[in-house]
């Protein structure tokens, strides 16, 4: 394997490999009888961040959050409405970066691994066809394919040239990871790549993506609903709900000390695997609500516990916390409108 | 609620349960010798990963698997009633009015061209013989019972218009209709959010408590299953390996196979930094199974003899079973 991939670092370590700002992705809907839309689905709504390099960060949220949508923003497998993706100090789909040349360098692997492999192509043909559309002889991809299933546990002699249908769901969720990482790439999207898999399997090819991680200085985003897999993989956790970010920071911190009322819920909905320590109350009461028209204000304050009249007409952003995390809440910008007061008394009544 | 207390009855008895399917080339016994009882009031969970059997074994109990590809054998007793034995029309009348089942997907099983509303008042006709409006009412009942905001409203929905968590009430409402005495859950929250998962497992606790019903459910969670359940069993190729009382299957498993699950997803196996304890290898066929222990492959602790013969179930305490041949062992 060279190791190309490692002279393409242009800004450091201090440079974040990727930098997303202010995305916003909106779904039209369908017209109505009178040619008029009906309306947007806010899937993103402007949502901002930094991954460093090197890092796992983690996207977490409920479905309809907008998490999945982000992942494919990124990848550029959907037009952004706006906003600014920055790979390494360069503006991606522009003349600085283009898609072939940062999708080189990106790579995706998504939830269902059979969709996601093509039928008539056998294993070693699916790892090599990248590779070649980049320009690398046949022979040559077809080795590195074949290095490559070395590396994700599958030994090349009896794999290579078996067709996907012929696999454990395991097994092709490593052939879609190889196939990742036949360009080289320096950051891997992982959309819910595990979510499918049954518990034992799941924890195989968890460690496995640590293990490539290390091998290919890899970074990773890392989608999934599945909290305490988050917490076992992720260095930085993002929290979303409703198309935007309500906190993000140091995966531990996130984990001890949540500061967002959503993000407090979210964990305490973990079935605790204590039988004399149930939950008795649910965190939060309903559904997220529709993400086609998000409550005013803040986009928590229909379910939220702190809920004050204030929250319902401004909108909270991102701020930094003195510890590093940052939260999307009134509650924690200081001289807002939020009653401090009425809260505590709430509490103490 | 005192005669539910009281009543510590054997509601739903299983013995030497196969069940075989015999569609493709090869036949393949889903479900292999199970042996399962549910006291009424009590909450049992099966847990397995995916081809272990444990949804078989929950749709056997209503015999909903196609006759003609299916071969069913042993006995499953409910409440007095052999199933097997019973003919179509009194099978009929059987399904939904002493079990219920609710399912995973709540939008494929419920009608789509009917209106919630129209559907809880449907099956209700079907069991009871009550006026429609009366009917009606006793859906409005369920509905504010399952905690369903706007029951009103709610009941003239299509289940297109509802979110996930509330279509999974209201199939929980259909259920209930027809005032069972079991009720079967197939992985139901498993299609759900965390926030919404939680609320519905508190929800099926409290159908328990305030209904006396019993639960049978299917899940992948071990979390969701010591959440709810009273007892678990824990199935691997089609048969049931260890059984038990919640707190002891947690705190002192003696499969090796739950054992290897529960240190995949307990407190102590998610230490970041550190790797994850693995099952090796995937699965078994179930049609080409080994002759031994289905599980000797992939377990750290198999000896020659695990390969050679199939271990029997072994009684640990009264209410705690295992099939493992090196419990046998042990004096």
């Amino acid at each position: 394997m060279d190791k190309s991939h490692t002279k393409a670092d242009k800004g450091g370590p201090a440079q974040p490999l990727l930098s997303v700002k202010k995305l916003v992705k909106h779904f039209p809907l369908g017209k109505d009888l009178l040619g008029r839309s009906s309306g947007v689905v806010r899937a993103v709504d402007g949502v901002s961040f930094d991954v460093q390099k090197g890092e796992t960060l983690s996207v977490v949220g409920e479905s309809g959050c907008g998490k999945s949508t982000t992942a494919r923003l990124l990848m550029n497998l959907l037009a952004r409405d706006s906003g600014e993706i920055i790979f390494d100090g360069m503006s991606v789909d522009t003349a600085e970066l283009g898609l072939k040349e940062f999708r080189r360098q990106a790579q995706m692997v998504f939830q269902d691994s059979y969709a996601s492999l093509n039928p008539r192509l056998t294993i070693e043909d699916s790892i090599a066809f990248a590779p070649q559309v980049h320009g690398v002889p046949r022979r040559e991809a077809i080795d590195r394919a074949r290095s490559l299933l070395n590396k994700v546990g599958l030994e090349p002699r009896r794999f290579a040239e078996r067709y996907p249908h012929e696999l454990s769901g395991g097994q092709r969720q490593r052939i879609n990871i190889a196939r990742a990482l036949a360009l080289q790439p320096r950051l891997i999207v992982l959309d819910e790549a595990v979510s499918a898999l049954d518990k034992s399997v799941e924890a195989q090819v968890l460690n496995l993506l640590l293990d490539l991680k290390d091998e290919f200085e890899l970074t990773y985003v890392f989608i999934s609903h599945d909290l305490n897999v988050v917490r076992f993989v992720s260095d930085r956790v993002m929290v979303m709900y409703l198309g935007q970010v309500v906190e993000i920071g140091e995966s531990e911190a996130v984990f001890n000390t949540p500061r967002h009322p959503y993000t407090q819920a979210l964990l305490s909905s973990i079935p605790s695997l204590d039988p004399d320590n149930r939950t008795e109350k649910p965190p939060l009461t309903g559904d997220p609500p529709n993400p086609i028209n998000p409550p005013s204000g803040c986009r928590f304050h229909t379910r939220c516990v702190y809920a004050q009249p204030i929250c319902a007409q401004q909108e909270p952003e991102l701020a930094r916390q003195p510890d590093g995390q940052s939260v999307a809440c009134l509650r924690y910008v200081p001289n807002s409108a939020y009653d401090h007061s009425k809260q505590s008394d709430e509490v103490s009544a | 609620m005192s005669e539910v207390a009281t009543q510590t009855d054997t509601l739903v008895e299983i013995k030497d349960l196969c069940v075989t399917f015999t569609a493709g080339k090869k036949p393949v016994r889903a479900v292999d010798g199970v042996n399962l009882s549910v006291k009424s009031g009590e909450v049992v969970a099966l847990i397995g990963e995916s081809g272990s059997g444990k949804s078989v074994t929950l749709r056997s109990i209503l015999r909903l698997h196609p006759p003609k590809r299916t071969i069913m054998q042993g006995q499953i007793r409910i409440d007095g009633e052999d199933v097997m034995a019973m003919p179509p029309h009194v099978l009929n009348d059987f399904r939904g009015s002493k079990v219920s089942m609710i399912f995973q997907e709540p939008l494929l099983a419920l009608d789509p061209v009917y209106t919630v509303g129209d559907q809880i008042t449907e099956a209700i006709l079907r069991h009871e013989n009550v006026s429609k409006a009366a009917a009606r009412a006793r859906a409005l009942e369920l509905f504010e019972f399952v905690r369903i905001p706007s029951p009103e409203r709610r009941l003239a929905a299509y289940p297109h218009e509802m979110s996930g968590g509330m279509r999974q009430r209201a199939m929980i409402s259909l259920a209930l209709a027809s005032r069972p005495k079991l009720l079967l859950a197939d992985e139901p929250t498993t299609a759900l959010d965390a926030t919404v998962q939680i609320q519905i497992l508190l929800l099926l606790r409290e159908l328990q408590r305030e209904l006396g019903l019993s639960v049978l459910f299917v899940t992948h969670d071990i979390g969701a299953a010591v959440e709810v359940a009273d007892r678990i069993a824990v199935m691997y190729a089609g048969k049931i390996v260890e059984e038990g009382p919640v707190r002891t299957l947690i705190r002192n498993p003696a499969h090796p196979y739950t054992k290897a699950l529960l240190s995949s997803v307990a407190h102590g196996g998610f230490v970041k930094g550190s790797r994850l304890q693995t099952i090796s290898g995937s699965p078994p066929d179930l049609a080409n199974l080994p002759p031994g222990c289905s599980f000797a492959d992939r377990c750290a602790e198999a000896t020659e003899a695990c390969h050679q013969t199939i271990p029997g179930e072994v009684w640990l305490s009264e209410n705690h079973r295992a099939r493992c041949i090196l419990l046998e062992k042990k004096p």
